[in-house]
């Protein structure tokens, strides 16, 4: 064999040096877990950041971004100030409990960093609740995620200090979503977090994860989430990717879902540098149901990058991916979808789509789905589509008096919508459609704010007409 | 006179399709266009709405006094144009009224007229549907989209009536129509008719113009018209088929 000569590069080394001092310093403290920080190192110095000659990452080449030594440190911020006051993305007529998370923080006054409902639904800073709630943690932290996953995710063992942790107890339904709004005030860094959502059996809860920028700086955004659903629990959660072109957003997460459980997650990537987000989702419960869709809307030299895992571990279990995507200019985009099927898990759907309009000849789209099936009872079905706008339908549009770029943005949103719709929140669909409305007409990504908070009062958007709604 | 036809050729992908059409349509008038398959029916309507890929190499298409060969489609329409199509398109993801009111109100942009208020635009929408007989909910239905072959061809007469168009192309819409849709299509189509405005209805069957009566009747064949005459002689092309035409004007 010959021996690997790997390019060590620049963040590579900084995250070096960075986690030897780290583990160093964790062994003069009680109560990290050092046996923990020495695995993610030496997985991380076998591994190194993914590079695109692993299979996994053929098409999502982050090399470039390499090149820059973001920092893994960052300086918890003091709360001297409302989020609101820093950026303000509560959706309009939204209700929802915000919580948020700046330069890799739980960012809060400290009387609310970690709260107890009178319900027992928990909500708050991760390494506060650390402390508070070991039980939680013994049974669920790290051990959905596995730790050898990928270097990414070593990395994010190493250096996430904090995160969210959400607690729901047995039979807790809760009405409220909960609306996590990650922040970045400072260049240069790398942030790495980690979140638990805990959802005991007969359980409700709606999480919707929001990633933006407040301005140009560049970071590097290194998420894991963890997530149990327990039997007959339903998870709902929607991310949010609404970043600056400069920023590098990955997403890892991970999900355990028992007997008869329900998880529906919709992925909405509406700007950034490079995103990439990893499903995995573990159907280990017989009955257990899985609806996993998203959009993208790209331009530039943008690159998304959509992998999902779906394990049918048991049988009787669904899953369904649905992944949408329009690409402009030079935008990049991936989708992989994997579906595995364990020998006993008899019974199993799973479907899976991937439709992509290309805008121009230098979008480029990589759409690739894999299923292993090792039952003979299932089924399966996989699709994908690249094309551009339907010809025919423009003419139909055009023919009946609309002009050239509003037909344009009819048959883009209208392919959108097929997402979009499936949104449960009624203000959220509605704000969500206005992203998508303004994305399209090129509004959205000059916006340096988060578009639901803009503040310039945008002009009215035309055939925003539902007379269903009248 | 509303529609002035000369000398039109068209290509597509540089096959000569229209071969020097000449036609002439003043307000007030239905026009048959009859003719045998591929003559070049469907390349005329679309010539005349703009559509791409339809190259005009000759000739003219005048409409309102002015030469509208280089018109998009969307002017084209909103200078009251219109085409009922042979085939219309599905168009999922898009609801009727959501369509209908863009339409309307891309039309009133144009005309500098201000938008049409939503109550107001319900209201014309409920009475024009009845016109053909539509009861179905349109408000969440995507366009065309689950629509049997009658009810397509009742939406394109639908659209007809909110759009009031100035001259409108019919183009082989009884096809795939059973009688009854037939009728109700027709009497659309008779109570939209008025001296504003002028028809063109593009036809194989003669079946078609016993319900909507034209003035002038005439067949294309070879990319041109070959014969006019009143609505007699679209009986008499019921009789005798299309063979004699081929023979007199030659075989393709």
């Amino acid at each position: 064999m010959k021996s690997k000569n790997r390019t060590i590069t620049p963040l590579e080394k900084e995250l070096l040096k960075a986690a030897e001092a780290k583990v160093l310093s964790s062994e003069k403290k009680s109560g990290d877990d050092i046996a923990g920080l020495h695995a993610a190192l030496k997985i991380f110095k076998e591994k190194g950041l993914p590079a695109k000659s692993l299979e996994k990452w053929r098409n999502t080449d982050l090399f470039d971004w390499y090149q820059k030594a973001f920092s893994p440190v960052a300086e918890k911020e003091k709360f001297t100030k409302e989020v609101d006051d820093i950026f303000q993305c509560t959706v309009q007529g939204f209700d929802s409990n915000v919580v948020s998370i700046l330069n890799g923080h739980y960012y809060s006054p400290e009387k609310t960093i970690l709260q107890r409902f009178d319900n027992g639904l928990i909500i708050g800073s991760l390494a506060k609740a650390k402390a508070q709630y070991p039980q939680y943690f013994k049974k669920y932290y790290n051990k959905i995620a596995p730790v050898d996953a990928n270097g990414i995710t070593a990395v994010n063992r190493l250096f996430a200090e904090d995160g969210v942790f959400i607690y729901v107890p047995d039979g807790v339904e809760v009405e409220l979503p909960v609306q996590l709004i990650k922040l970045v005030n400072k260049r240069g860094l790398m942030l790495n977090t980690h979140n638990l959502i805990v959802l005991e059996k007969n359980s409700r809860f709606t999480f919707l994860h929001c990633d933006d920028s407040i301005n140009h700086d560049d970071s590097f955004i290194n998420t894991l989430t963890e997530v149990y659903v327990g039997e007959n629990a339903s998870l709902d959660l929607y991310k949010l990717q609404n970043i600056n072109d400069e920023t590098v957003l990955l997403n890892n997460s991970f999900f355990n879902m028992e007997r008869n459980s329900r998880l529906k997650v919709n992925v909405l990537t509406f700007n950034g540098g490079s995103i990439r987000n990893e499903l995995h989702v573990n159907l280990n419960g017989e009955g257990a149901e899985a609806d996993l869709s998203g959009l993208y809307l790209m331009d530039k030299k943008q690159h998304v990058d959509n992998q999902v895992y779906v394990n049918h571990n048991a049988p009787h279990c669904n899953s369904n991916e649905v992944f949408k995507g329009i690409l402009d200019e030079e935008a990049t985009a991936v989708f992989n979808g994997y579906v595995f099927v364990e020998r006993d898990a008899q019974k199993t759907n799973a479907f899976q789509r991937n439709n992509n309009i290309l805008m121009t000849s230098t979008a480029r789209v990589n759409t690739m789905p894999f299923l292993e099936i090792y039952a003979d009872d299932v089924q399966c079905s996989h699709g994908a589509t690249v094309g551009q706008l339907d010809n025919e339908a423009m003419f139909y549009l055009m023919q009946r008096g609309i002009p050239f770029e509003d037909a344009r943005m009819l048959l883009m949103f209208a392919f959108a919508a097929e997402i979009t719709d499936d949104i449960k929140i009624e203000t959220l669909k509605t704000n969500i459609d206005d992203m998508v409305k303004k994305r399209l007409r090129g509004e959205l990504s000059i916006c340096d704010r988060c578009v639901l908070h803009c503040t310039t009062p945008d002009k009215p958007i035309e055939f925003e007409i539902d007379l269903s709604k009248i | 006179m509303l529609l002035n036809i000369k000398n039109l050729h068209v290509a597509i992908n540089g096959k000569e399709i229209l071969k020097g059409f000449n036609l002439q349509v003043n307000k007030g008038e239905i026009h048959a266009i009859m003719g045998p398959n591929g003559t070049g029916k469907s390349t005329l309507a679309a010539a005349i709405t703009g559509r791409e890929g339809y190259e005009i190499t000759e000739g003219e298409i005048i409409y309102k006094g002015q030469v509208i060969n280089d018109w998009t489609p969307d002017k084209r329409a909103n200078e009251g144009v219109f085409l009922s199509f042979q085939y219309p398109v599905e168009i999922p993801g898009v609801s009727m009224t959501n369509f209908m009111r863009t339409a309307l109100n891309a039309k009133r942009e144009y005309l500098g007229l201000p938008q049409m208020k939503a109550g107001e635009f319900l209201k014309l929408m409920e009475q024009k549907k009845k016109l053909v007989e539509i009861t179905a909910k349109l408000t969440n239905r995507s366009v065309n989209e689950g629509f049997s072959g009658g009810e397509k061809k009742k939406n394109e007469i639908f659209q007809m009536a909110m759009l009031e168009p100035t001259l409108a192309i019919l183009d082989e819409t009884d096809s795939g129509l059973d009688i009854d849709a037939l009728k109700v299509v027709a009497k659309g189509v008779n109570e939209l008719k008025s001296d504003e405005n002028a028809f063109v209805v593009i036809t194989h069957y003669q079946r078609l113009l016993d319900y909507i009566v034209p003035d002038f009747v005439h067949v294309m064949y070879g990319g041109k018209i070959v014969k006019s005459g009143g609505k007699g002689l679209a009986l008499e092309l019921e009789e005798q088929g299309y063979e004699w035409v081929k023979e007199q004007f030659g075989e393709e």
